[in-house]
Parts: C-alpha cells; sequence; structure tokens
C-alpha cells in the first residue's frame, strides 16, 4: 500500500515562494490502478517524483507497504520496490537495450527472450533493437518505449509511469495498454500512471485529479470521469458551443 | 615469464600463456619469445631495434600477436617494427604494451609501427595500453603508427588505454590509397595527474577513399588530455571525424579536429563535444536500484565499451 500524508513541495523563485504541492494526502492499495491526471503544471510529475525520491518534498511524508521513504535515497526506494518511468527518459551513449534491460532486471545474463518479451510488451521488435545503443540515433517514441520496458524489467511492487503515451505511435499505444490490463489483470503490481488518455484512464480503479498543487478529485473512475469530461467543456466557450450543434 | 608477465599479456592481448600462430614477444627490451608461421615471417632487424613482418599475399584468417612487456624499472625501450602485408590478405594484428613499474624510475616504451597494407587486403589492428605497479617512477607509452594502404585496402585500428598510463603522446599517420578504408576508433581513460595527447592524420589521397575516426575519452580526477584529429581529402573522398569525451573532477580536456579539402569532391565532417555526465543519466540508473557510483561506472563503461 502506497501512503502519501500532507506532502509539500515549495520552492523559491522570483517572486517569492512557490507552492508546487500543497498538502496532498492519498492512499492506493496494493494492485490498484490509478491514474492521475489534471492540466499541465499541476504538480502530477513533481508528486511522481516525490516518490521516486527524485524530488525532496518540504514537508509530509510517504509510504510504501509501511516503510517510511520520505528521507531515503533515489536507490533505497528502488530497491524497497519503487520504479518510475520518464517522462523524457534520459539517453546513454554506448549503452545497449540490452544493458538497461540488465541493469533493470538486476541480474546479469538476462536472455536473449527475456529482453524479446519485455520490447515486445512496448511494440518493439527485439532483433532490431536489442544490440541498439540507447543513444541520439533513436526517435523519442523509442526511447520512450524502452524505457517503459525497464520498468517492466524492473517488475516493482510499484510501477509509477509519467505520461507512456507521449510520442508513441498509435500501434505502440494498443500494445502499450494491452500490457498495462494484463498487468492489472495479473495484479502484478500497483499501478501509478500519470496520463491525459481515455483509453489509459478507463484501464484505472480510481482516478485522482491533481489541479494547482492539490488533489481536485479523487475517486473511482465511474465517478470522476464524467466529472472530468464535463468540466473540461464547461470550462471553454467555444467547445461549448461545439457540443450544443 | 612470471606471474607478472602474464597478467600483464592478459590485460593487453587477453592472452592466456603463449599465443596461437605467430608471434613475437618482447620483454624490457629483449626477445622473450617468436615463431613464425608458414604465411608469416618474423625476423629482427639489422640495422635498429625492431622487427619486420611478412605476410604473404592471400593470407587469410590469421593472426599476428607482438606484445610489449616491461616490468624493469629505469628502462626506457624504443623499437621499430614494420609489417608487409600482401595483397587480398585478411588478418589480426594484436599488439599492445602493459607496464609493471615497482621502482621509482620511469620506465617508458615507445613502439614505431608502420604499415604497408597491399591491395584489397583488410586488417585489424589491436592495441591496448596498460600500466600498473607499486612503484613512484612513471609509466609513459609514446606510439607512433604509420600506415599506407593500396587500393582497395582497409584497416581498422583499435586502440584502448584505461587507467595506469601516466603520460602518453600518440602520433598516428594514414594515407588511404584509392578506394581504400580507414576506421580509427580510440578509447581513453585517464585518472590522478596523468596526461595523454593523440596526433592523427588521415590523407584521403585516392578517389573513393574513405576515413573515420571515433574518439571516445573520459578525462577523470586532475589529468589532461588533448586531442588533434585532422583529416585531408586530396579527392573525391568521405571523411569523418567523431570525437566524445566525458570531463570529470578538475580535469582539462582539448578537442581539436581539423578537417581539410583539396578538392571538390572530398565530403569532410566533424563533430566534436565534451560534457560531464548527464545528471539525469545517473539519476535514471539510480531508479533501477545502483548507488550513485555504480551509476557513474556503468555509464563511464558503457561510453568506452
Amino acid at each position: 500500500m502506497l501512503e502519501i500524508k500532507n506532502l509539500c513541495y515549495q520552492v523559491t523563485g522570483d517572486e517569492g515562494e512557490l507552492d508546487i504541492l500543497q498538502d496532498i494526502s492519498l492512499t492506493v492499495a496494493d494492485h490498484k490502478f490509478v491514474v492521475i491526471t489534471g492540466p499541465n503544471g499541476g504538480g502530477k510529475t513533481t508528486l511522481a517524483k516525490a516518490i521516486m525520491g527524485l524530488v525532496q518534498p518540504t514537508a509530509g511524508q510517504i509510504l510504501w507497504n509501511g516503510m517510511d521513504l520520505t528521507g531515503m535515497s533515489v536507490t533505497d526506494r528502488a530497491r524497497a520496490g519503487v520504479s518510475y518511468g520518464f517522462q523524457q527518459p534520459p539517453r546513454f551513449k554506448g549503452l545497449r537495450v540490452r544493458d538497461l534491460l540488465t541493469l533493470a532486471a538486476g541480474r546479469d545474463g538476462l536472455s536473449k527472450e527475456e529482453c524479446c518479451q519485455y520490447l515486445t510488451r512496448v511494440g518493439l521488435c527485439a532483433n532490431d533493437y536489442i544490440d541498439r545503443e540507447v543513444d541520439a540515433s533513436l526517435s523519442g517514441g523509442e526511447v520512450k518505449r524502452i524505457e517503459i520496458a525497464t520498468i517492466l524489467a524492473r517488475n516493482s511492487g510499484l510501477m509509477i509511469f509519467d505520461e507512456p503515451e507521449a510520442g508513441i505511435d498509435l500501434w505502440s499505444f494498443a500494445k502499450l495498454t494491452e500490457t498495462f490490463r494484463a498487468i492489472h489483470d495479473q495484479r502484478g503490481a500497483t499501478l501509478l500512471v500519470i496520463s491525459h488518455q481515455e483509453r489509459i484512464i478507463d484501464l484505472a480503479d480510481e482516478i485522482i485529479m491533481v489541479s494547482g498543487g492539490r488533489i481536485a478529485e479523487q475517486g473511482p473512475k465511474e465517478e470522476i470521469f464524467p466529472k472530468i469530461l464535463a468540466n473540461t467543456i464547461s470550462g471553454c466557450s467555444y467547445m461549448k458551443e461545439a457540443a450544443a450543434q | 615469464m612470471n606471474q607478472i608477465d602474464e597478467k600483464l599479456l592478459r590485460e593487453i592481448a587477453d592472452l592466456e600463456g603463449v599465443p596461437q600462430g605467430a608471434y613475437n614477444i618482447r620483454k624490457n627490451g629483449k626477445l622473450e619469445g617468436r615463431s613464425s608461421s608458414a604465411h608469416i615471417t618474423i625476423d629482427t632487424k639489422a640495422d635498429k631495434p625492431g622487427i619486420d613482418i611478412h605476410i604473404a599475399p592471400g593470407t587469410r584468417h590469421e593472426s599476428v600477436h607482438i606484445p610489449v612487456i616491461v616490468t624493469e624499472t629505469g628502462l626506457k625501450d624504443l623499437v621499430y617494427n614494420d609489417f608487409f602485408i600482401g595483397a587480398d590478405c585478411d588478418v589480426d594484428i594484436i599488439a599492445g604494451c602493459g607496464i609493471h613499474n615497482t621502482g621509482c624510475e620511469t620506465a617508458e616504451h615507445d613502439g614505431i609501427h608502420t604499415f604497408y597494407v597491399g591491395k584489397n587486403a583488410r586488417v585489424r589492428y589491436v592495441e591496448k595500453h596498460y600500466g600498473e605497479g607499486p612503484g613512484t617512477g612513471k609509466r609513459i607509452l609514446n606510439p607512433q603508427t604509420i600506415v599506407y594502404l593500396e587500393e582497395g585496402a582497409s584497416i581498422q585500428l583499435e586502440t584502448t588505454q584505461i587507467r595506469g598510463v601516466d603520460s602518453t603522446k600518440r602520433e598516428t599517420k594514414i594515407v588511404v590509397g584509392k578506394g581504400a578504408e580507414a576506421v580509427i576508433t580510440e578509447k581513453l581513460l585517464t585518472h590522478g595527474d596523468q596526461t595523454a595527447e593523440s596526433d592523427m592524420e588521415v590523407i584521403l589521397d585516392g578517389e573513393g577513399a574513405s576515413g573515420r575516426v571515433i574518439s571516445r575519452s573520459v578525462a577523470q580526477d586532475a589529468s589532461q588530455q588533448v586531442f588533434y584529429p585532422k583529416m585531408t581529402g586530396n579527392a573525391a573522398c568521405f571523411g569523418h571525424v567523431q570525437c566524445d569525451s566525458i570531463i570529470m573532477g578538475q580535469a582539462k580536456i582539448s578537442s581539436i579536429p581539423a578537417i581539410v579539402a583539396n578538392h571538390v569532391d572530398a565530403q569532410l565532417v566533424h563533430e566534436a563535444a565534451i560534457g560531464r555526465i548527464a545528471g539525469d543519466q545517473i539519476l535514471k540508473l539510480m531508479t533501477l536500484g545502483l548507488t550513485e557510483a555504480e551509476a557513474e561506472e556503468k555509464i563511464l563503461d558503457g561510453f568506452l565499451q
């Protein structure tokens, strides 16, 4: 179970202190699929990074299966079962796809078949990619899918994905939603996915809407999803007119 | 050969004892062992220190090992090795030098290698430099490599120096004939207060000649590196120079590539980049459970792979 208690994150900018996260509290039960959605700049990525330890909150607490992660390093959180797929994954000159997957799996001698399985689940053909370097020769969508494959190989109890759909083509996206569905159906992990994609939101048990650094809405998909859609239209006069026609 | 010698040979040539095929092992400026084969003959030079290696035309899938080891402190070893590679050969040449310096005096090896590569021959030349030993004496390696490629010939030059060598000044010159190809891959890691300089000149002299330089280096601590790769196109040709360096600590790196075109159809490109390890690379590997130090090591290993 993931528990976040009164999490705050403040930064000091030119115009004084800025609240990126304000008093966020939430609980995610084991093997749930939770989608975090909300407007750009609302604090979603910061929240995800705070769970992984990439951002140090200014107040609050993060617990994973009762273990207090708040003061732990990124490495220790990873070893405790937290994983995070970057929104914009870095590239590595010289490290091959196979190397990254092996590091992610945390053991030497990851077989070609195993690598192949992870890559297939994100819609990549292993033979074409396994020995390629994860450098500038790969497109943004390819790097993103390799990033997701590393999270699959990591096989942690908590998988956080930050906009996994960004930059991915339609065909691979279909494969990706299948993969998320399969993880969820097999109760393989607790999934926390930042997404704006209807088809990913549709897989969720729960939706958390983050806006202005706060949780604006939270609840079962059936309850929250219609609200989000209604809200989208009511916020814009042009769209409201179009909807009326 | 003792255990230290064997370890040095393993480091520089992946050898377990005496190699297969033709070889010449030089230890502390003297001949330690030699074997010629049916197609490859090795002879001592009459006029100066060193050897002549003749590889008969059409020799295929054979290798020559010519490792050098220096274990005597205070020794300065200078050697001239000339390779005469016949037409249509396809051979591997494995060189390299390992220094084990236990004393307080400098141990130095300067190898001057000249290759005459015949028509349509293919050569892969692998050279590893390695230094170790508890002594305070410097470990110095100053190799010179000169290559002449005849029509349609090719050479792959792979040089590696990872740690251990205090000072190195490398000079490489390749003259590439018609339709011939030169590929140089250089890997270098310096640390402490080591210095390394690499001067390279690839002259694309014949029509259809091509040259590629791929240099990857890491400078740690207070070490210093200077690169001067130069590619000259004298005919319709293609040349590419790529220098990538990772800088750490208080190190200094200069990368000064030059491309010179003396022909309207010479296509020459150079790219050079120096930068530190990106923070998000380290963080990404930490999210996979590596410590910061392990992440750094993996990034450097991959970069120099």
